[in-house]
């Protein structure tokens, strides 16, 4: 195969090209297409890139640095970079150690397997459609969001809603405390007839019962009165009972004395009149408690601007511990079990075997799961952009979303664009370096 | 080069003016007529897709009968379509023909001369579509576009099975709308779904309540900050704007649920058998958002966003405007065929289509839905392009960012107008200094 018959120390032979070529030929013809594409899709874009972002929006101007100064001054620019710096900081070593803890405590049960399956089963699933799973699990309304769901089953058997939870009162002769009961301004004496009326109640939360309202006799030595839902529509006139009105049947009415203690308590009839009977002489108040009025659970604002970031991040999460755990696990099974014998054979505790044997054998695959979440969560885009909704995405935003958002979201600004991309870049650089270097130690 | 367009279009109106003599037919400022002289391939793009680019193929057929020489060819750019279009610019590849919603980028273009004026085809424009929406399509006196679709973003959509229950009708009045808004509150019924999605619906309803409270003049001069954002009349129609957005309980979900919920489901709340809220202040759009049980006009109904203190009939809309990349006979016959209410009725008798041609007959539209509502914008004595839309990018045109950011903290924190002034101008400078 070698040449040896060129002279030593000669000028080199006319044939000197096809020798070239026979000792790389095949080289470059098998390097060619991949060469080729790495050099259309990878080389060319990134130095086009990097030399976009020294230029201004529409491409013909040459503005130096400032694209890169806009992005280290620009409050979404800059929310976006510290909340890249947070995930790196949380999420890498939330996965890493998820996986850790299923992987150790999956060896020891017995339907391992099973349980395996379903925590890898997110990664069978797009990022972007796990996104859109939890923001439908996300969501505040009790009725749609599955957590909130979960929160207000909770809620309601502690402490269920009232059955007037949206109700109001309809004049001002009716007034709200502070713990939430509606009170009547006007201090009662026996004989007197009082009028409770309340709005904002839907018609078809009244209950079934219900019939017109009235205004109930005076009784002598006692308080009656009336509770009703004090709209018609077109809206009636507040403060009178009128025709079309219905009585709120069921309503728990109190008489307070005048320093608030309660007196005596009763509900009202389907016309929605109570009565108080032998009342003692004095002055009185009429109330409806607080309960009545309490109102259902709101749910918790998860997409809201305080608790978006975290809330992605936890759908993350769920997503990627799948894969770190089967990674671990396989770490895990190549550990000779001899030396997890030895040391519980000389008396270490299983945490002691863990922390100082298990852990310790298993730092190369950590150390693999930990750097691959660190570039995967440098480039984290599609889950934050399906999570996150438009309202909130400058609060959780990230340096590849907002990438993305300022070249094609709307801005069009190329330039600016282009820097935050080289700016990613630049971020991963360091990673894949270390990476590179780990994999030819290995080999 | 200006000589020979000009020698051009005398020829081309002197073959129009033939062709109109040969078929006789009527001339109701600039009706369509045809040529055969006419010739050239003339590609053309927008981002209507589906259903929608099948109806325009039809007007391209139409098209056709009168200028059987000139061929068409219409490719959907899709929600791409302006950085599609920029880079086609930039590669010196445009098509002839583009439609595109942002009159800013229009600006753009024409500053980098990559679009040509169409001056010759103003007279048509005005006397189709009125002035107001012809300076659209202009720039500082060169007309450049045809406004050829039309949204018309004054409308207020309700339930109405929600109206009769709390006994209201559809007002006319701001105070009759607080008062509907009142009325149902007292009957149970939240009155408002509101979806504040990227911000842009709350930027929408922010555009009625200004053009309407400080007027055409004031609206046009903040379009171009002339005037700044901290400025009484901005405050004032924020305070105006809190009778919607103000009180949490007037609103579905409250104010972190209207903070949440995006534009498509603020519509369903409304359109809805068992309806959330009873009102939408939302474009004509919202029909097209889902697929809906309820039955227009008997299920849900809209109404023309209210007169605030006696101001005269103001639409806010947006539209596509169509211009032209590349000089050609074929192209400025096609866009002339674009300005005739022929053209504009094939595509309105499809239905879901609104034509900003005034010259459009009403009974062209197949339903009363959309005829009221585009009956309401050509009747409006002002029309005005979305404002956001007329803002530099950074500015009017990012989620999240800019105008539409500093909508949604208003609807988070209603009372901090001076802040969130102060903060438009401050952002306002950033993108008009950049």
């Amino acid at each position: 195969m070698t040449t040896v018959e060129a002279p030593r120390g000669g000028p080199l032979p006319a044939d000197a090209e096809p020798g070239f070529f026979q000792r790389y030929g095949a080289a470059i013809i098998f390097l060619a297409p991949t060469l080729v594409l790495l050099g259309v899709w990878i080389v060319y874009p990134t130095i086009r890139t990097v030399i976009r972002s020294f230029y201004g929006r529409d491409g013909s101007e040459f503005v130096g640095l400032d694209n890169y100064e806009t992005l280290f001054t620009d409050d979404t620019l800059t929310t976006a970079i510290r909340n890249n710096f947070l995930w790196l900081l949380i999420v890498p070593a939330f996965v890493t150690a998820i996986g850790l803890v299923f992987a150790v405590l999956l060896e020891r049960i017995r339907f391992s397997v099973a349980f395996k399956v379903v925590v890898f089963m997110p990664m069978a699933i797009s990022l972007f459609a796990a996104g859109v799973i939890w923001r439908l699990m996300y969501e505040q309304d009790p009725s749609r969001g599955t957590i909130n769901a979960g929160i207000a089953v909770v809620k309601d058997a502690v402490s269920p809603s009232g059955a007037l939870s949206s109700a109001q009162p309809s004049t001002e002769a009716l007034e709200e405390q502070p713990n939430g009961s509606l009170v009547l301004q006007k201090p009662l004496v026996p004989g007197d007839v009082a009028q409770l009326g309340l709005t904002g109640i839907r018609s078809s939360d009244v209950p079934g019962d219900a019939v017109q309202a009235v205004v109930p006799e005076a009784l002598s030595g006692g308080i009656t009165g009336v509770v009703w839902r004090d709209f018609k529509p077109g809206g009636g006139t507040p403060g009178q009972v009128e025709q079309e009105e219905l009585g709120l049947p069921g309503i728990t009415v109190e008489l307070r004395s005048e320093n608030g203690g309660r007196v005596a308590e009763t509900t009202t009839e389907s016309d929605g009149t109570f009565a108080f009977e032998d009342v003692e002489a004095g002055s009185y108040r009429a109330a409806i408690g607080a309960s009545t009025f309490s109102a259902p659970y709101a749910g918790v604002s998860w997409l809201g601007q305080s608790l978006i970031t975290p809330a992605i991040m936890l759908a993350y999460i769920w997503v990627w511990a799948g894969f770190s755990m089967v990674v671990i696990a396989a770490g895990l099974a190549a550990i000779p079990r001899d030396l997890l014998e030895a040391a519980r054979t000389d008396g270490a505790t299983e945490w002691q075997v863990f922390r100082r044997v298990t852990v310790p054998l298993l730092a190369p695959v950590l150390t693999v799961v930990f750097v691959t979440m660190l570039i995967y969560v440098l480039k984290v885009f599609d889950i934050v952009i399906s999570v996150a909704p438009g309202s909130v995405q400058d609060d959780a935003n990230v340096i590849a979303l907002a990438m993305w958002r300022t070249s094609f979201g709307g801005v069009n600004d190329f330039g600016l664009g282009s820097a935050i991309a080289v700016f990613l870049f630049l971020l991963v650089i360091p990673i894949l370096v270390l990476n590179i270097r780990r994999f030819r130690r290995e080999a | 080069m200006r000589h020979r367009w000009l020698a051009l279009t005398l020829i081309v109106g002197a073959l129009a003016f033939v062709a109109a003599g040969c078929g006789g037919g009527d001339d109701n400022g600039g009706s369509a007529e045809g040529s055969e002289d006419v010739t050239g391939d003339i590609s053309m793009m927008a981002v209507w897709t589906g259903t929608e680019q099948q109806n325009f193929q039809t007007v391209i057929d139409a098209f056709n009968e009168l200028y059987p020489n000139v061929s068409v060819k219409y490719t959907s750019g899709g929600d791409n379509l302006a950085p599609l279009l920029s880079t086609a610019v930039q590669g010196g590849n445009p098509p002839d023909i583009a439609c595109i919603a942002q009159p800013g980028l229009m600006a753009d273009f024409a500053s980098q001369d990559a679009i040509k004026p169409i001056d010759d085809l103003r007279q048509d424009i005005v006397d189709n579509f009125g002035e107001s929406v012809a300076d659209v399509g202009a720039i500082d006196g060169t007309q450049y576009a045809v406004m050829w679709k039309a949204a018309n973003k004054s409308t207020i959509w309700y339930n109405v099975a929600d109206f009769e229950e709390a006994g209201v009708d559809p007002p006319e009045t701001w105070e009759d709308l607080n008062a509907a808004r009142d009325t149902l509150k007292a009957a149970g019924i939240t009155p408002y779904s509101v979806g504040v999605d990227v911000g842009w619906p709350i930027s929408d309803l922010f555009e009625n309540v200004y053009i309407r409270t400080a007027g055409a003049d004031n609206y046009d001069k903040l379009s171009k900050h002339e005037i700044p954002w901290t400025d009484q009349s901005v405050k004032d129609a924020l305070t105006t704007m809190k009778d919607i957005v103000g009180t949490s309980d007037d609103m579905v979900g409250g104010t972190s649920g209207a903070l949440q919920t995006d534009m498509p489901t603020s519509v369903a709340n409304v359109f809805s058998d068992s309806p959330k809220g009873a009102m939408v202040v939302i474009g004509d759009f919202a029909p097209a958002q889902g697929e809906f049980t309820l039955e227009p006009v008997s299920g849900y109904n809209v109404f023309t966003f209210p007169s605030i203190d006696g101001s005269a009939p103001a639409a806010v809309g947006g539209g596509d405007l169509c211009v032209n990349f590349k000089e050609s006979e074929a192209a400025t016959a096609f866009l002339k065929y674009l300005t005739t209410p022929e053209a504009a009725e094939i595509m309105v008798s499809k239905g879901g289509f609104t034509s900003p041609n005034k010259n459009v007959d009403e009974s062209a539209y197949s339903d009363e839905i959309t005829r009221s509502t585009a009956t309401a914008l050509t009747d409006a004595e002002t029309f005005r392009f979305d404002m956001s839309d007329l803002q530099p990018s950074s500015f009017g045109g990012t989620p999240g960012a800019g105008l539409f950011k500093a909508f949604t903290d208003f609807v988070q924190n209603p009372d901090d107008i001076d802040g969130i002034t102060q903060k438009m101008e401050a952002d306002a400078n950033k993108a008009f200094s950049g």
